[in-house]
């Protein structure tokens, strides 16, 4: 198991756990369910902030949020 | 049936909301703000069919009705006050084709408030491009509303739309879904103690402030009777909302929504690989910004030269024109220039807003703030801030006007609070001045002190704003999002009809937003320049015609007046006629002696000007501030100076021209004049090292401007913030200066 912090670019995932108490509703509404397929697009210098596409939904959110986000990740 | 149907537009972010208003609106669109706060209210009126019309709100663009943001909030007080005038008979949802699903849940969420709700698809046109297919028929059954496919960028649809809109009463109120699974046995109780209210909405003002406070708490009853939650208890039952409402909407979709992935062009991966990538990212967004300045810095000059050219010749010809008197005056002087002080920001405002519209309607806005996040984070900002700080270089009026695209409210204060701290180009022409005048001319390691002065001062600007985020990020207590999620939208070409209007829209708010409260102080300001009370004042004509009948002209005057001629002279010996005046001495005397006179006249009506602004109202508040002044090592004639550049830094300039009498803007002539003033208490030179850095760090620092002040009112909505600033950064400014001297001296 891995976070999203941890993906490379092109890297894919599917969300596992989500810490529903620390992390904002927002993530949710934007479809980032347990569940669904989270893919590394670009990451800023520092690795920080994360830009991925979750669910089709292209966003971009702080290192410390993607922490959170627990994935399995998918071998290609 | 003359009755208006109430219409509230919402959507995500990035769907095409606003051009959909566009289109249905035309230029029957009105923008301000809600009462009491600064989010911009968005309406319209739309003919309809068969003789309707409709009152169209756009509301803030938000992904569901559980508020995070003040944005949202206004939203979300829309939909459930009844009482509200513009309460919607209809809301239509607008979404975009490839977002369906998020879309959906904001969709799922109004039409479970039994309002009659309408689905709007946008960028239809795009769809055989990403290999979407929609079962229309099929989604509305499931759905249970009616769908319009549009595309607001090729206006095809719109017409269905606006049949649809007309026949709004057959819409079905039916809730799609029903909440109440998620805690049964709350919802239950939640019922018994209020029978009469509707359970969702009353559900939706519960939880209103679980993530943000609210603007204005609804009253619930007494709560006794039903066991409350905790936050995070209700925190918990959202986040099942929300699950529960994507299954619903994945049932939905599965049968009615494909995606053929192979059919899928974009040029969003590949765009995205070179305007965020490490290196690359940062020198196209560099040359960006470049552009924006060239544009704001040196494009808008030829507009502005126009408009400066065209205020004077207007002053003087309604000087030349009317009747003599104190009401001629308050035109040509008062009036007509506190306009030109309105109109000259336009071109650069303009140019500004153009910009940051193609910026915003491309997508690109969005690859800037995740670029520059991690930067901006220490002091309390986000990538958000960077553009609005940057523009602040040129300008700051349109710099604040720009910080609407920053949602979280206290970045966005802070960002409006700190940015006049930013080196604007009306600090140029002073600093240029009192740098050449003070700063020696020697070189270290081949660059010269003087650009070196220049370029410290820009930096000190800088650092200025950024220390000042770091505390004000600090000490202000505000509750707003903490959080970090940016959409990243799709790549588009911008629509010529929405910048058109953005540009239009803020060029607009700024005339007559701020430039009421500019006009009120440049008249002001006049006013108190251009009158007096005292006997001196009324005869200051004869005062100075006597004196210079016995003392002659001021010496720097009369020495100015034979260097003049002795340029004259060779002019006229080198000019086409110079065989004439060679051979005809008597005619180049003649000539000599008429410039002579112009001179002279010219001369006496400088002293005259000179000696009014002494006596005028401002004249006596600039002595009477000398002794606050005289630490920081100016004269009264300084402080005066500084008095009336509160209109506007640049001004302090032309006062001076003005108090030493030497009639002409032109740099030099200002600059020899200021050399050869002598400070009476100390009897050596006025300007010197100590005196002059003190000026430069008291521009650097002191909020004189008072167009920044009227767009700060204009965008926090209150005197509270423009008045704090004003306080803060004027005693900052003197606190500096006054060390700055007496260190030095």
């Amino acid at each position: 198991m891995t976070t999203v912090a941890n993906l490379k670019r092109g890297e894919k995932g599917i969300i596992k756990d989500f810490a529903y108490d620390s992390l904002p509703i927002k993530l949710l509404e934007l479809g980032c369910l347990p569940g669904n397929m989270v893919e590394l697009v670009q990451v800023a210098p520092l690795k920080d902030p994360i830009y991925i596409n979750v669910n089709g939904s292209h966003i971009a959110i702080r290192r410390a949020m993607a922490l959170k986000i627990k994935l399995d990740l998918i071998e290609e | 049936m003359s009755k208006q149907i109430n219409v509230a537009l919402i959507g995500n972010p990035n769907t095409g909301k606003t051009s959909v208003f566009n289109q249905l609106t035309g230029l029957n669109q009105k923008v301000g703000n809600y009462p009491g706060i600064t989010v911009e209210k968005k309406e319209g009126v739309c003919k309809l069919p068969r003789g309707v019309k409709a009152h169209i709100i756009d509301l803030p663009g938000t992904y569901s009705l559980n508020t995070t943001s003040l944005d949202e909030s206004v939203a979300v007080e829309l939909l459930l006050n009844k009482n509200d005038k513009n309460h919607p008979d209809l809301a239509i949802v607008v979404s975009d084709v490839e977002n369906l699903k998020r879309n959906l849940l904001l969709f799922t969420q109004i039409k479970d408030l039994k309002i009659p709700t309408l689905l709007v698809i946008n960028m239809a046109d795009q769809m055989a491009k990403k290999g979407i297919v929609i079962a229309i028929e099929l989604l509305e059954k499931k759905l249970d509303t009616k769908i319009a496919l549009v595309s607001s960028r090729k206006g095809t649809g719109i017409d269905k739309l606006k049949e649809l809109i007309t026949d709004y009463k057959n819409l079905s109120t039916t809730p799609c879904l029903d909440t109440t699974k998620i805690d049964a046995q709350y919802f239950n109780n939640l019922q018994q103690a209020f029978p009469k209210e509707d359970l969702y909405k009353l559900w939706l003002v519960i939880t209103q402030d679980v993530n943000f406070m609210p603007i204005e708490k609804k009253v619930i009853p007494d709560t006794s009777s039903f066991s409350t939650k905790s936050k995070s208890e209700l925190k918990r039952l959202q986040q099942k909302e929300t699950i529960l409402r994507y299954k619903f909407i994945n049932e939905t979709l599965k049968e009615a929504y494909h995606v053929d992935v192979n059919a899928a062009t974009g040029v969003r991966a590949s765009l995205d690989k070179v305007l965020t990538h490490k290196i690359f990212g940062y020198v196209i967004f560099f040359l960006i910004l470049l552009l924006i300045f060239q544009a704001i810095y040196d494009w808008s000059s030829y507009p502005m030269d126009f408009i400066d050219e065209f205020f004077a010749t207007a002053s003087e010809w309604v000087k030349n024109t009317l009747p003599q008197g104190a009401f001629t005056n308050l035109i040509a002087e008062g009036i007509l220039a506190g306009i030109g002080g309105i109109v000259i920001f336009i071109p650069q405002i303009a140019f500004l807003f153009l910009f940051i519209a193609l910026l915003e309607e491309t997508g690109y806005m969005s690859r800037v703030v995740f670029l520059t996040d991690r930067i901006m984070r220490p002091f309390g900002l986000s990538g958000k801030s960077i553009v609005p700080l940057i523009s602040g270089t040129a300008c700051a009026i349109p710099a604040v006007m720009a910080t609407r695209t920053i949602e979280n409210w206290k970045e966005r204060l802070i960002t409006i609070l700190v940015t006049p701290f930013t080196t604007c180009s009306a600090r140029l022409p002073v600093y240029l001045i009192i740098i050449s005048l003070v700063i020696p001319e020697g070189r270290f390691l081949g660059l010269s002190y003087q650009a070196l002065t220049l370029m410290l001062l820009y930096l000190l600007g800088f650092a200025a704003s950024i220390v000042s985020a770091m505390i004000l990020n600090k000490i202000l207590k505000i509750k707003s999002r903490s959080f970090f999620v940016v959409e990243m939208p799709n790549y588009k070409l911008p629509l010529f009809k929405n910048v058109a209007l953005t540009v239009w829209e803020k060029t607009k708010s700024f005339v007559f937003g701020a430039g009421k409260i500019i006009l009120a102080i440049s008249i002001i300001i006049w006013f108190l320049g251009s009158n007096g009370f005292s006997e001196n004042y009324k005869n200051a004509d004869t005062i100075i015609e006597n004196k210079i009948e016995k003392e002659g002209l001021s010496s720097f005057n009369q020495e100015s007046i034979v260097e003049n001629l002795a340029i004259y002279k060779k002019v006229l010996l080198e000019s086409k006629d110079k065989t004439l005046y060679k051979t005809n001495p008597a005619l180049l005397k003649d000539s000599l002696k008429l410039k002579g006179i112009e001179l002279y006249k010219q001369a006496k009506n400088q002293e005259i000007a000179s000696y009014k602004l002494e006596n005028s109202y401002m004249g006596y508040l600039g002595k009477a501030i000398t002794p606050v002044v005289e630490p920081l090592g100016y004269d009264w004639k300084i402080g005066i100076a500084v008095l009336t550049s509160f209109a506007a830094r640049e001004v302090f300039v032309g006062t001076l021209a003005t108090i030493y009498s030497v009639g002409s803007d032109e740099e030099n002539t200002i600059k020899n004049r200021m050399a050869a003033e002598i400070n009476p208490v100390t009897k050596k030179p006025l300007f010197n090292l100590a005196s002059g850095v003190s000026l430069l760090l008291f521009y650097a620092f002191a909020m004189q401007c008072m167009s920044t002040l009227a767009i700060v009112k204009r965008e926090t909505n209150s005197w509270k913030w423009p008045a704090g600033q004003l306080v803060f950064m004027s005693i900052f400014a003197y606190i500096v200066a006054l060390a700055a001297y007496q260190i030095l001296n």
